[in-house]
């Protein structure tokens, strides 16, 4: 389990120390919260609401909620002569990271860990319809966001 | 004449697999002529394979030692039966059981905390295929120099070739303390692997019998001898294991 819980993790932060933080948290957090697991219910189910709760409450004390970035400021972000490295995942891992916090997560269970839309809510603690518009949601934006990153690659290789 | 433009949540349901076979067949027809909205459909349908593709090399990086030394029960406090039980299931899936050690003295404190670092340190090294050590028994006098140099002391490495275990290296790790630990690792002929993990305990010299414990299908003897504390893990039973650590503690100790 360790390994699933670190790829989430991973996903979720966009960050491999920030990432192992957070499984150690919530492993830390199983282990004392044990008692409060039913045998026989799914304990991966369990410990992704685990890590849900732990990184939702550190993105609240760190007040590290995202702000909403308009088009325009996202263009400049992503475009504006960054000179990041130009590679696809690096893309990719842009684009996650300025995804809403609630659309990444969902986007991670559903797509990376392979979770049904039902597991998801319960991991998430939200309805299942909900699961679904921040699915749709967040599917279309991490679809613009890639778009917009495509057009500007060849900008960052002129020599 | 233009097609009626395709609604998103249609497309979603199409993409969610949701929909009645028939719906989504004849979706899929609409699309082919609706080039702007299938481009879109294969950009979400994508998204999976781009997301395992970035992200799954995270399963098989080595765990790091913080990791698993938090996957493991916490201080008994108050007890309670349905909790012992989870314990138990939790421990299985997580892949550590850490029910082993709890040895009935606790006089040598810092040897409790040993044999399990030992124990960690080789379940995650010893299943590593490209690079189990960080200096090869190829430089022998460098690994030995530079162990000896980082744990402050003259350090020697057994040598088990009549036991059918060649040294592969070794490589230098934190203690759980923080301070410097010494590993080196064996192998044999069928590729099964022994690591001793020498600790220099130079905070509390003591000495201990020999001990045994076993963590997680990881058996382990160990022992302090002065300031450096040794345990010799493998995933041998305990009389196998006995016999080589009797072999390493001789020569240590001539």
């Amino acid at each position: 389990m360790i390994p699933r819980l670190r790829r989430y993790a991973r996903a979720l932060t966009g960050e491999r120390a920030a990432a192992d933080d957070l499984v150690q948290d919530t492993l830390e957090r199983a282990w004392r919260k044990l008692a409060l697991w039913r045998p026989g219910s799914d304990l991966r189910a369990w410990l992704f609401t685990i890590m849900h709760n732990v990184f939702v409450n550190q993105v609240r004390a760190r007040r590290l909620v995202p702000l909403a970035l308009d088009d325009a400021a996202l263009a400049e972000t992503i475009g504006g002569g960054d000179p990041g490295p130009a590679t696809d995942l690096m893309d990719l891992d842009r684009a996650l990271a300025r995804l809403p916090d609630e659309q990444r997560a969902v986007l991670l269970l559903v797509g990376l860990e392979q979770f049904s839309y039902q597991e998801a809510a319960d991991v998430l603690a939200v309805p299942i319809g909900t699961v679904m518009s921040r699915l749709h949601r967040g599917r279309e934006r991490l679809r613009e966001l890639l778009d917009a990153a495509a057009p500007v690659q060849p900008l960052r290789v002129v020599k | 004449m233009n097609p009626a433009p395709l609604d998103d949540a249609a497309l979603h349901a199409l993409v969610d697999g949701v929909l009645p076979p028939a719906r989504a067949a004849a979706l899929e027809a609409q699309l082919a002529a609706q080039p702007e909205a299938a481009a879109r459909v294969a950009a979400w349908r994508a998204q999976p394979h781009a997301l395992r593709a970035r992200f799954d090399a995270v399963l098989t990086e080595p765990i790091p030692l913080a990791l698993l030394q938090a996957n493991r029960r916490p201080p008994p406090r108050r007890w309670r039966a349905a909790a012992a039980a989870g314990w138990l299931a939790l421990g299985a899936v997580l892949g550590w059981s850490g029910h082993a050690l709890r040895p009935a003295a606790d006089r040598a404190g810092a040897a409790i905390t040993l044999p399990r670092e030992a124990a960690v340190a080789h379940a995650v090294y010893a299943p590593e295929v490209r690079h189990p050590v960080e200096v090869t028994a190829a430089e022998h006098a460098h690994l030995v120099a530079w162990l000896s140099k980082r744990l402050g002391t003259q350090l020697s490495v057994p040598v088990l070739e009549a036991e059918g275990f060649r040294l592969v290296g070794g490589r230098l790790l934190p203690s759980a303390a923080g301070g410097p630990v010494a590993q080196f690792m064996y192998q044999d002929a069928g590729g099964q692997r022994l690591t001793l993990y020498v600790r220099n305990d130079a905070q509390a010299p003591h000495d201990t019998a020999f001990r045994f414990a076993r963590e997680n299908g990881v058996s382990v003897f160990y022992w302090v001898d002065g300031r450096l504390g040794y345990a010799l893990s493998g995933e041998l039973e305990r009389a196998a294991l006995l016999k080589i650590a009797d072999v390493v503690y001789r020569q240590l100790n001539p």
